[in-house]
């Protein structure tokens, strides 16, 4: 298949990241080999990572947009979501406690990246002090193929 | 996007029902009612996910906010959801191991 390219800026306000899951659901669904369920988990990431991206520019207090690019090509969908934020250490994420734990109820944030990692089959976060790009990518399978 | 959420009494129990997409955008108005709700004294809840679209890790803060902040009032918080979807966050979190779900109201409400 031919490699398509969409970019997408939005501003780093909560309202938009809806617009991001739609554009990703409308470039992944001209990616027939794609199955729904995979579409879905792709979306889920992608909103994970654009919320963080969000909040990385509220602590910057930063007017810039967040950027997304989508690329489809023979391997898969991937999508790229940089931002202009502080920047965090990717490898020194705090752990939760086990779910079997009672302090597991005082954490109610930090498992946007877990669940990235959890939902897609590449991800690559590269951060430092002038922003984070965080790369994801689905790639086509067998199973996705439709007859 | 909007976000319903709908509240009816079920015996001991109050019923959440939610509608529609929970994400950063949406999640706020969630936290609030559900704050809400426990407020005004009601604290055996039953959120039904039922009607979600989509529900992202914001989705879960709220939800785990929710059940910590009923715990803390000798109450408690489960959800009704049967969508392979939702479930999955919920999966993929390790979050089934902390919240009773059920298939449907009915099960929930009369689950104790």
């Amino acid at each position: 298949m031919a490699v398509e390219d969409v970019a997408l800026e939005i501003p780093a306000r909560a309202e938009f990241v809806a617009l991001a899951r739609l554009v990703v659901s409308a470039m992944a669904a001209t990616d027939i080999q794609l199955a729904d369920e995979r579409v879905d988990d792709l979306k889920l990431a992608v909103s994970e990572a654009c919320t963080n991206a969000i909040e990385a520019h509220g602590a910057a207090e930063t007017d810039e947009r967040v950027r997304l690019m989508c690329r489809a090509d023979d391997r898969g969908l991937e999508v790229r979501i940089e931002d202009q934020g502080p920047g965090f250490d990717p490898g020194r994420l705090p752990d939760h406690p086990p779910v079997t734990d009672p302090d597991r109820l005082k954490f109610e944030r930090g498992l946007g990246i877990p669940l990235i990692r959890a939902l897609v089959d590449e991800v690559e976060i590269t951060s430092s002090q002038s922003g984070t790009a965080v790369r994801l990518v689905m790639l086509h399978t067998t199973d996705d193929i439709v007859d | 996007m909007d976000l319903g959420l709908d509240v009816k009494e079920q015996g001991k129990y109050t019923v959440l029902s939610v509608r529609g997409e929970v994400d950063v955008y949406t999640a706020p108005k969630f936290r609030e009612r559900l704050i809400e709700l426990v407020t005004e004294g009601k604290h055996q809840i039953v959120v039904d996910l039922e009607g979600v679209d989509f529900l992202d890790s914001t989705g879960l803060g709220v939800l785990v906010g929710g059940l910590k902040r009923l715990r803390s009032h000798d109450g408690d918080l489960v959800l009704v959801c049967t969508q392979s979807r939702i479930l999955k966050v919920f999966e993929f979190t390790g979050l089934t191991k902390v919240f009773a779900i059920h298939a449907s109201v009915e099960e929930a409400t009369s689950s104790s």
